[in-house]
């Protein structure tokens, strides 16, 4: 069954803060085997110009897609997320991520398509840092696929 | 932010040095770890193949952040990437023997843009197939 139309440009309260930890900065990039000093030595960040060790370019999103949950689990739009598979990833960014950052996340539901029998669901998520200056923005597509007949 | 490249220094079509990544069944759970997706899909067999899956298949967050190690590897400074989209558009399949997967990352020069920033445009391919499609970085030279 098609989405409801009326949730495009609908938002989701902003998210409790994430904390950005070296530590966890650490943990991911080893998962990538990216070996780049700027995620785990501040003195190597401080002199690429950064205050503290960053995050690479993807790190974010494992905190935009948990606040993306706030949209695919609305019981209201009634998205079958058993269906659900990624479809495309985007980052705007103003500045990198790094540690001491305390983010949070304003979903809002930028667009739905039918397409095939397919739901597709662009999600937006603005990150903010705790100043409130704007730090990055995932746009995360989503795709619903067809139910099978019944 | 302070790229080892510099703009004047680059012209559409330079090619940045290609990489090749592996991909084993560790490496998936490490990251599945790491990221908090414990999608099974991404390290369970049975469950892959239950739901259709010819065998575990790479994240495809895993497959972005390897691939745009072709561009921050460049760059020199990953804070230079101002932009960074894919589509993903075939499973990276990791079978579970010792190799796993590969995924080779090409990318070029595809536009100078304003303000000292390029336009990449990578090509990940896994067993010889196009696994991102639409697959752009904008990045901010010296």
């Amino acid at each position: 069954m098609a989405l409801d139309q009326s949730f495009v440009g609908r938002s989701y309260p902003p998210t409790d803060p994430y904390e950005v930890g070296r530590e966890k900065i650490r943990e991911f990039a080893e998962a990538v085997g990216d070996a780049n000093p700027a995620y785990t030595d501040p003195e190597a960040a401080k002199a690429l110009g950064h205050p503290d060790v960053i995050a690479p370019p993807t790190f974010v999103f494992s905190i935009t897609f948990k606040a993306a949950g706030q949209v695919v689990q609305d019981p209201q739009l009634g998205l079958d997320y058993s269906r659900v598979v990624h479809g495309d990833q985007k980052f705007v960014y103003v500045r990198p991520v790094r540690a001491g950052d305390r983010l949070t996340v304003t979903s809002t539901i930028e667009a739905i398509k039918s397409m095939a029998g397919n739901d597709i669901l662009d999600i937006r998520g603005e990150v903010h840092d705790e100043a409130g200056e704007h730090v990055v923005t995932a746009l995360t597509k989503l795709v619903a696929r067809a139910a099978e007949e019944s | 932010m302070t790229a080892k490249i510099a703009y004047d220094d680059i012209e559409v079509g330079t090619e940045l040095p290609a990489q090749t990544f592996p991909v084993t069944r560790a490496a998936l759970v490490q990251y599945a770890g790491a990221s908090g997706d414990f999608n099974p899909i991404h390290w369970n067999e049975k469950f892959a193949k239950d739901v259709g899956l010819p065998d575990v298949i790479a994240h495809g967050m895993f497959t972005m952040a390897e691939a745009i190690r072709v561009v921050t590897d460049w760059a020199g400074d990953p804070g230079a990437v101002v932009e960074y989209g894919v589509r993903f558009t075939k499973p990276v399949v990791v079978p579970n023997d010792d190799q796993g997967a590969t995924v080779e990352v090409s990318a070029k020069v595809a536009a100078k843009l304003d303000d000292n920033t390029v336009r990449v445009d990578l090509v990940a391919t896994s067993s010889g197939q196009k696994v991102l499609g639409m697959s752009r970085a904008v990045v901010r030279l010296a």
